[in-house]
């Protein structure tokens, strides 16, 4: 196979397979991790971004990552990994909210009202991941990764995960 | 050159310490939730260090890292501010130090973001987003101590008269800022107003002109540091180089 002609494309679609190690539902591309993929002479280029700087998983990401495309027939494989422009959640991708969802953690939503300095704001109206109610409150505004909050349903009572606003 | 590897440090070794600071509470915060918050913004306090790092290690070269940087240098060769080394105390004392310093960090970065050097601009853009919600966080628990009950109040008024001499230092600038046209006094205005405003609202009064403590941010730090770089280091200085 002459590895120069595979489409950029088939590559993408290589790197779909890819999860993310703390929220296996998701694939990397639909979280919005990599963020480009080129040619660069002979050698390939991945760009990939933390979904916040401390994400214990982008080595884990990058060895994954490797791992595929050499499996694929790419020896020479570059990873970069780029802060600037930071990442957000509107980079996540309509298939991908609707697979977290179905996972348990409630997506981030459209338009994200509480992504201010106000103190003691509201809690984001979150939909339960689970029944689909809307009575749902906010118990920590950390959760069990830091890109997530931690939230209540109110009727199904059922603690969940919510993608925080970034 | 040895300016901006020395600045980058300094961005670096504030953000590692606060980090290893915040670090200790895991296990032991005073509610689940809170717990995970702190443990949370230790989190991110570390990635922004070995965003730092990162870069400071490829300005030197000659093969360091971000590890040998952050495991094999001594205490003196730390330019961390000495707010950030300062112990944990009790909740009151780990909140108010956190309001201090995100309040601190917040307009830091903001100025950070028109920096030349586009690395350190990208690293402070990045970090903003997570220090806008360390600062939140942080300054509704100052409010909720010192308007809260006589105890919280009592220890958040402790925490203060243990803490503020080291907040002079932040806005006093070190060779290195100076050399690089960082003007960090110019941070003063914001951040005194931010503190004045929860203040306020926690009951709590600015304390007047008192001594300022100085030295941390060119190598002079209090007795905490070199405990806490015991800790941290452990590992690194008793089995070099190893990994898992």
């Amino acid at each position: 196979m002459n590895i120069v002609s595979t489409d950029i494309k088939t590559i993408w679609s290589y790197l779909e397979t890819i999860k993310d190690p703390e929220i296996p539902a998701l694939s990397i591309v639909d979280l919005g991790i990599v963020r480009d993929i080129h040619f660069q002479d002979d050698q390939l280029e991945v760009i990939i971004t933390p979904t916040y700087t401390g994400c214990p998983a982008m080595d884990m990401i990058a060895a994954s990552i490797r791992a595929e495309l050499s499996a694929k027939g790419f020896s020479t494989i570059k990873i970069t990994h780029s802060i600037s422009p930071a990442w957000t959640t509107d980079w996540m991708s309509e298939k991908g909210k609707q697979q977290l969802k179905e996972y348990g953690i409630a997506p981030p939503n459209p338009k994200q009202q509480v992504c201010n300095d106000k103190l003691f704001a509201p809690d984001e109206a979150v939909q339960c991941p689970h029944c689909e109610s809307w009575h749902t409150h906010r118990i920590s505004e950390f959760g069990s990764t830091a890109c997530k909050a931690l939230y209540q349903c109110d009727d199904c009572q059922e603690p969940f995960d919510y993608f925080k606003c970034h | 050159m040895s300016s901006i590897i020395n600045y980058t440090l300094h961005l670096a070794d504030n953000a590692l310490i606060l980090g290893q600071r915040n670090s200790e509470w895991c296990g032991h915060g005073p509610v689940l939730e809170q717990d995970i918050a702190i443990t949370n913004i230790s989190l991110d306090l570390i990635g922004q260090a070995r965003s730092f790092y990162q870069y400071a290690a490829a300005l030197i070269g000659d093969g360091a890292t971000e590890d040998s940087l952050a495991y094999l240098r001594t205490e003196r060769e730390f330019n961390n501010c000495l707010l950030v080394e300062q112990p944990n105390g009790d909740w009151a004392q780990t909140l108010l130090r956190q309001f201090f310093f995100s309040s601190y960090q917040f307009y830091l970065y903001r100025y950070l973001l028109n920096h030349p050097d586009t690395r350190i601009a990208a690293i402070a853009e990045k970090s903003l987003k997570e220090v806008s919600y360390h600062l939140r966080w942080s300054s509704e628990w100052v409010i909720r101590l010192g308007d809260g009950t006589d105890e919280s109040h009592r220890r958040l008024k402790a925490a203060l008269d243990e803490l503020w001499s080291y907040t002079g230092e932040l806005f006093l600038p070190a060779g290195y800022e100076k050399d690089l046209g960082i003007d960090v006094a110019s941070l003063e205005v914001d951040w005194s107003k931010k503190v004045k405003d929860i203040f306020d609202e926690a009951n709590l009064a600015v304390p007047g002109n008192v001594f300022m403590q100085t030295g941390g941010k060119s190598g002079m730090h209090s007795e905490h540091l070199g405990h806490l770089l015991t800790e941290l280091q452990y590992m690194q200085r008793t089995f070099p180089g190893c990994e898992w």
